[in-house]
Parts: C-alpha cells; structure tokens; sequence
C-alpha cells in the first residue's frame, strides 16, 4: 500500500483511503476523496509540499498530508 | 413579499472570478466596510437591474463549502442562517468556474439545501471552446433545480442575462438537489422530531460549524437528540461530501463533456519554469528587486508633491486664517496630521498594486508553494510571504493578509513578526539618520555606501524577522495540525479593474486603520507640545528675549545670520558691479540693516518657540526620560522625539523639526541644524555615529506603531497578543540599542 506521498513525479493514482482525522476537510471538499483520481505534478525544493491534480483541482499540500492519503497506482497506459 | 431593493448574495469557491462578477454588476457603486467586531471586509454594492428594480449586492468572502475554517468563511455560514439578518438575501448567486465546476458545485448543493433561492452562475465561459468543454445547459438546469447563466466576467458577457434572472427570482426552486440526511437516517429523524419547524440541514451546520447563531442554541440541540463525539461528527461530514460529489458526478457525466485532446494549456509550462527549484528562486527574486526599484522611484515623484503641498496649506492657513487656538490647531496639529497620512498613500499605493497583480495573475500562488519548507523551519507559513512583502509598504494591510494561513500557530507567529518589516513609515527616519553618520562614498566605484546601509537595514529587519520567528516557534506552545491546503489557480491576465479596486481597497485599510490614529496622536500631540503650566513656560518671551540681550542668540543661529547676511552683502555688490543697479553704498548699508533686522526677528521668534517647547507638556516629559535613554546615546530632544513617535515613526522628524526650531521640515535644514546640536556639557556633536547607529536601530526593532497594536488586537481577538508585540519588540530595541551605543561610544 502506497500513500500520495511515494508517488513519483508524473504517476497518477486512485485514492483508496483517506484518514479523516489528519486532513483538513476543505481537501476533501476539493475532491480528495475515495475514488478519485490524483496525479502528483511536482514536489517543491527541500521535498515538500508537494502539487498535486486531484479531481481536477489543482492544489499544494504538505507531505504530512499526503501521508494520510492512500493510493492505488493505475496503470500508466490507462 | 415585494421589494423595492432586491438583496442578492454573492457566493463562491475563491478563484472563481466571484469579484469579477461583483465588478461587473455593481461598477463603482460598491462600499467597502467591516463586518462588526472582526476585520473581514463586508463588500456592498448597487445595481439596477431594470427601470424600477434595484439591488442591493452582497459579495460574501471566497469559500469552498459551507464547513467554516476561517474567520471569513464564518461570515458567509452566519449570513446565510440567520433569517433576521439586515442582510439576509432574498436570492443566491453562486458564481462557479467553466473549468472546475465540478469541485464549485459542492457549495452549491449545501446552498440550496438552505431552501434559498439560489442562481448558478457558470464563469469564464468564454474559454469553453478553448478547452473543448460543452454543456447541456437545460439539463442542468432540471437535475440541479435551479437557473443557470452562463457569463465571462472578464468580457463582460451575460451579465445582463444575470440581471434578468435575478430580478425573476421568485420563479426559481427552492427545493434541495439531493437529500443528505441519508447519510445517517436514524439521526436525523431524532433531529426532525426534536426541532420540526427548523431545516434539517440548518441544524447540521449549527451542530457541526464553529460560528455564532444567535437564535439557534447548539447546546440546545446537543440536549434534545443525542451528542455525536468529534470524530463521529467528522466521519459523518466526510459521508455528506462524498454523498453530494457522487450526485455531482452523475449529473456532470451527462451534462459536461470535455475534449481532453483540447489544449491542456499555459499552466504546464509556465509551472515548470516559476516553479523550478532553481529558477523559480531566481524569477522570484529579481521580481521583488524589480517591485522595490519601481516602488521606490516612482513614488519619490508624487511624495515630494505632497510634502510640499501640505507645507504650503500650512503656511497659508496660519497667514489667512484668523490668529489664535483654532488656527493653531489647523494649521499646526490637523494640516499636518493629515499630511503625514497621506505622505504614505503613493508607496503603499505602488507597492500593492504589484502585490495584486501578483496574486490575480496566480504566480503568488506559486510563490507560496516554493516557500512552505524554508518558512516553515521557522514556524512560518509559505502563506506568511504575502505579509512579510507587504509589510514592506505597512504592516496593518500585511498582517490582514495573514487570514488564509490556517495553522492557527503559524498565523500568530506572522502576525507578530510582520512589524518588523521595514515598512514606509521607518524610511524618512531612515534617510536622515543615514545622511547625517554615513559619508557619502561610493565603495568599489560603484556602490553608495549610504544605499548600501539602507539595504542592510532593509536585510536587518527581515532577518530580525525571521529570527523573532524562530523564537517564538520555540516558545509558544500552541498545538495545531498542520493544515495547508492552497489551490493553484489558473495563470490570468489581471484585469486592470480588479487591480485598481483591490489596491484602492488596501490603501483605504491603511489611511483608516492608521490615519485615524496617526491625526488624533498628532493633534494630542500638538496640544501638549503647545501648552505648558510653568512660570517659565507663560513667560516664555521675556525670557528668551532677556537671555538673548545678555548672551547673544545660540552659536547655530548667530552663524546662520552672518553667513546669509554675508551672502546678501555679495550678491549686492555683484548686481552693483553688473551695473544692474546704480545705488550707493549707504543704500546697500541701509539694505543690510533691514535684513539684519528681519533675520534676527526670524531668529528670535524660533529661539522663542524652541524654548515653549522644552517647557511645554511634552519638553517635561521628555527630560523625565532622560535618565532612561542617556544611555542609549539620546538626549532629552530625541526622548521627545521618541516618545511622539511612539504613535506613528515618521513623526520623529517633524517632531526634532519644531524643537531644533527649524521653521521648515525640509530635509537639508533639519540635517544641518542636527549636525550643529552639541552637547552642552562635554561640547561635543550629539548625532555622533554612535547615537545615530544607535537609533536606527532603535528605530529598527522597537514597536513605535499604535495603529499595528490595534490590528494585532483585532486579528488575534485578545489584548495578551498585541502587548506581547509591545514589550518585545521594545525591549529588545532598547538593549540593542544600548549595547551598540555603549560599544561604540
């Protein structure tokens, strides 16, 4: 099991599950939801936050953050 | 219900264009205010949607949903629950943007679950075709209950269709798109019994938000249905946003079609490059250079005008106006205020118009981005740049700007290091400290080397800064998550009207937050530097007067004369020699005693004034510091000094101004005089390096703002915050300035 923060620049993933205790509810307001599709598009200098294009919206969020995420890798053909 | 003024509220996600729209309905017929109590800005505006129907247009702060988690967030949930409300609307807008709609329908089903009758604006529809999206606008209109216009803000199209819709808002659903409450039956059926007049999803927000009510009671609630932990109250808001994002994507997939082989656009590429990890650094900094070159020359220009205009006010109302108390009030105490408000509007004025259109075109964003993990070793927020940079022009805007930084911790750390940003107000001190200690040299031929100590007190207080920051990271033993969440928008054009209304908006935030108080400081202040209750202060002429007769006028005086006098008789001789006129030498003799005459009046009447001061209020005052700040390197002139700027800093100069009884406020005549101060008991030159060094320092660090203490107060909502700030920063100003001062000595 991957989280969004082990992505590799450019890999786009499913969202499986997201631990609602950590993650500010506006995330998930935006999308950030089971189910939804996520790409990371760049992680800033230094390693964090990372940028990432989930359901459309594009938003930073810090590592932390993304650790709460976890993801599915879908097949990069797809 | 009928209505002679439609009240129509304006809502949606930040980045929708939601201002724009505003702009665009209203003109220029918008008022600007707060919401009482907090700082968040009420935007009001007019528009007459046809011959006789007028609107009145609410424009609520950007939110992503109806589940507050910021002040401004708060203002829109209490609004829109409060049916007594003065502002309470009678229609909905919900602006949305062609590209995310589908994340802008969220707030959209929570609003019309409201039962309010609520309008979907789709914006920047003139980019659909650009990116191959199409919509079946009737189905739209079916599935989500409501009237949809489709509008381009920034091509002003539809906005008249919007009108119509909004003055037809009686024919609109008020009906809920999707039923929430089934995310738990159970519970809300408790809900239903215990409350059947109130909406369901009204008693939702009041149990689950975090805002003021006013008639609903969630304790009330809490004991008639059954208490859900936090966590069980979180699971279930998760629950109803996953509930309404799934009705969403059922009705999108139907009505919204993308053609993904359309343009994937400029984002891409411009992200590549603004936010490459060493380029985007450079690009970064050569754009802040590029901001402070420009601010600084181009507002030097209408500053000077200003300057002298206020100057002239003064000397025209003191001539025309009958003499006494009134006129002295005017043309000593409120003309000047005044213009030392308005000095500051160019500056400030520049200096956000760059920051606007910064953050309109969305490279702030980007910024942002960058900047989270260097600023957040020091407890700062990638989001605390914005203040910092326009803490540069003036700290009260700045540290309004520090809403959106969610971490309640790295909020507050901003707030309190924002002051030490070298803002306008700390320049004049600034320039003639530095004209007056440093040389002026170039260094390596190029480099001015009084530039250069500018630079470095520029360097100075953003260090100073960060390092406050790094302290207080350490000691404040808040706890809060780490929340940061920022949406990269599009890359924009700014439009030039939202530039212009969004700097006309941050310079008004300064000249009413820190006019006010800077006017009332400065009338107090003339009133105490006016009035005194001593023998010597009520006899202040004959005393002057009878010490001038026995010891002559003082050294700087009796060679002023003498050296304009010598001038005088110069320029006399030469225009005799050019034979511009005949006149004999006893005219020229006669010609020097009038001017002689004239000067020592001149003189004698600032010798007069000087010596009121020290005996008025404030000159008291300042030999009762004296003690403390002897050790600083000042004297009781510059305690005065510093004590009248303790309300706003650039009153420093105006201040050493009337005690050096320099009759103007022109930078060259005050320097000459200061450099002439001596000592009178060692003789030696008072403004030496080391008490210069010492005040810009002093100058630097120390908390001489009161309107920043009233924002802090407002934004942190205790008085522990801004008096924390005070102590400090003035604590620390003055052992600094004492340790260089006593190094240097």
């Amino acid at each position: 099991m991957k989280t969004l923060a082990q992505l590799k620049i450019g890999q786009k993933a499913q969202i499986l599950d997201v631990n609602i205790d950590t993650i500010p509810l506006k995330l998930l307001e935006m999308g950030c939801l089971p189910g939804n599709f996520v790409e990371l598009l760049q992680i800033a200098p230094l390693g964090d936050p990372l940028y990432i294009d989930v359901n459309d919206s594009h938003v930073a969020i810090r590592k932390e953050t993304a650790l709460a995420i976890t993801v599915e890798v879908v097949n990069e053909t797809l | 219900m009928s209505h002679k003024n439609l009240k129509v509220a304006l809502i949606g996600n930040p980045n929708t264009g939601k201002t724009s729209v505003f702009n665009q309905l209203t003109g220029l017929k918008q008022q600007v205010g707060n919401y009482p109590g907090i700082t968040v800005e009420k935007k009001i505006g007019y528009s007459k949607l046809s011959e006789n129907l007028k609107a009145t247009i609410l424009d609520l702060p950007g939110t992503y949903s109806l589940n507050a988690s910021s002040i401004d967030e708060n203002v829109v949930i209490e609004l829109l629950l409060n049916k007594n409300d003065p502002n309470y609307p009678d229609v909905a807008v919900v602006v949305t943007e062609v590209e995310n709609l589908k994340r802008n329908l969220l707030l959209f089903t929570q609003i019309k679950d409201l039962e309010i009758p609520t309008i979907l604006a789709i914006n920047m529809s003139d980019r659909m075709d650009y990116k191959g999206i199409s919509l079946d606008i009737p189905y739209l209109e079916e599935q989500l209950k409501t009237k949809i216009a489709l509008i381009s803000s920034r091509k002003n199209i539809g906005i008249d269709n919007l009108k119509q819709l909004i003055a037809d808002y009686k024919t609109l659903s008020t009906e809920p798109c999707l039923n929430a409450s089934s995310i738990d039956v159970d519970y809300f059926n408790r809900l239903r019994h215990a409350f059947p007049k109130e909406l369901l999803y009204k008693l939702w927000l009041v149990i689950t938000q975090d805002v003021n009510f006013g008639e609903l009671e969630r304790n009330e609630i809490a004991e008639k249905s059954f208490a859900k932990s936090n966590s069980e109250l979180k699971k279930m808001q998760q629950k109803e946003t996953i509930k309404r994002y799934q009705f969403i994507n059922d009705v999108l997939k139907v009505g919204y079609k993308v053609d993904s082989s359309k343009a994937k656009g400029l984002r891409a590429k411009l992200d590549r490059i603004l936010m490459h990890k060493v380029f985007g650094y450079v690009i970064f900094f050569a754009i802040l250079m590029l901001i402070f070159q420009s601010v600084f020359s181009w507002s030097s220009i209408p500053m000077d005008f200003i300057d002298e205009t206020f100057a002239k006010l003064a000397s025209f109302s003191k001539e025309h106006l009958a003499p006494g108390l009134l006129t002295d009030l005017i043309s000593e105490g409120i003309i000047p205020g005044i213009g030392g408000v308005v000095i500051f509007i160019p500056q400030i004025a520049f200096l956000f118009l760059f920051i606007s259109v910064l953050e309109e075109s969305g490279y702030m964003s980007r910024v942002v981005f960058l900047m989270d993990k260097i600023m957040r070793r020091f407890g700062l927020s990638g989001k605390s740049v914005v203040p910092l940079i326009s803490g540069t022009a003036c700290a009260i805007p700045a540290i309004m700007a520090s809403r959106n930084i969610e971490n309640w911790k790295e909020r507050l750390i901003t707030i309190l290091i924002t002051p030490f940003t070298t803002c306008s107000a700390r320049l004049p001190v600034y320039a003639i400290l530095i004209a007056l200690i440093i040389p002026e040299k170039r260094i390596l031929g190029f480099l001015n080397l009084q530039g250069l100590t500018l630079m470095a007190l520029y360097l100075l207080g953003f260090s100073m800064a960060i390092f406050a920051a790094y302290i207080l990271n350490k000691i404040l033993k808040i706890k809060s998550k780490s929340y940061f969440v920022i949406e990269m928008p599009n890359y924009r054009l700014p439009l030039f009207k939202n530039v212009a209304i969004n700097v006309i908006e941050k310079t008004k935030s300064f000249v009413v937050g820190a006019g006010k108080i800077i006017l009332a400081i400065s009338i107090i202040l003339w009133f105490l530097g006016s009035h005194g209750m001593s023998h010597e202060y009520a006899n202040a002429e004959t005393i002057v007067k009878e010490r001038i007769q026995k010891q002559g006028l003082t050294r700087f005086n009796q060679n002023y004369i003498d050296n304009t006098l010598s001038e005088h008789y110069t320029a006399l001789q030469d225009s005799v020699a050019k034979n511009v006129y005949k006149i004999n030498s006893q005219d020229i003799a006669d010609s020097i005693a009038a001017k002689k005459i004239e000067l020592f009046e001149k003189v004698e009447n600032q010798e007069i004034s000087s010596f009121k001061l020290e005996k008025s209020f404030i000159g008291v005052l300042g030999k009762g510091i004296e003690p403390v700040i002897k050790p600083l390197g000042y004297d009781w002139k510059i305690g005065i000094a510093v004590i009248t700027s303790f309300a706003a800093r650039e009153v420093f100069i105006g201040t050493l101004a009337s005690i050096y009884s320099v009759d103007s406020e022109e930078e060259a005549t005050i320097k000459s005089r200061m450099e002439a101060e001596i000592n009178p008991v060692t003789g030696d030159k008072i403004f030496n390096f080391a008490t210069g060094i010492s005040l810009l320092l002093f100058y630097a660090f120390a908390m001489q703002c009161i309107s920043t203490l009233a924002i802090t107060k407002k934004e942190t909502n205790s008085w522990k915050w801004p008096v924390i700030q005070l102590v400090f920063m003035s604590s620390f100003a003055y052992g600094v300035s004492l340790i260089v001062y006593q190094i240097l000595k």
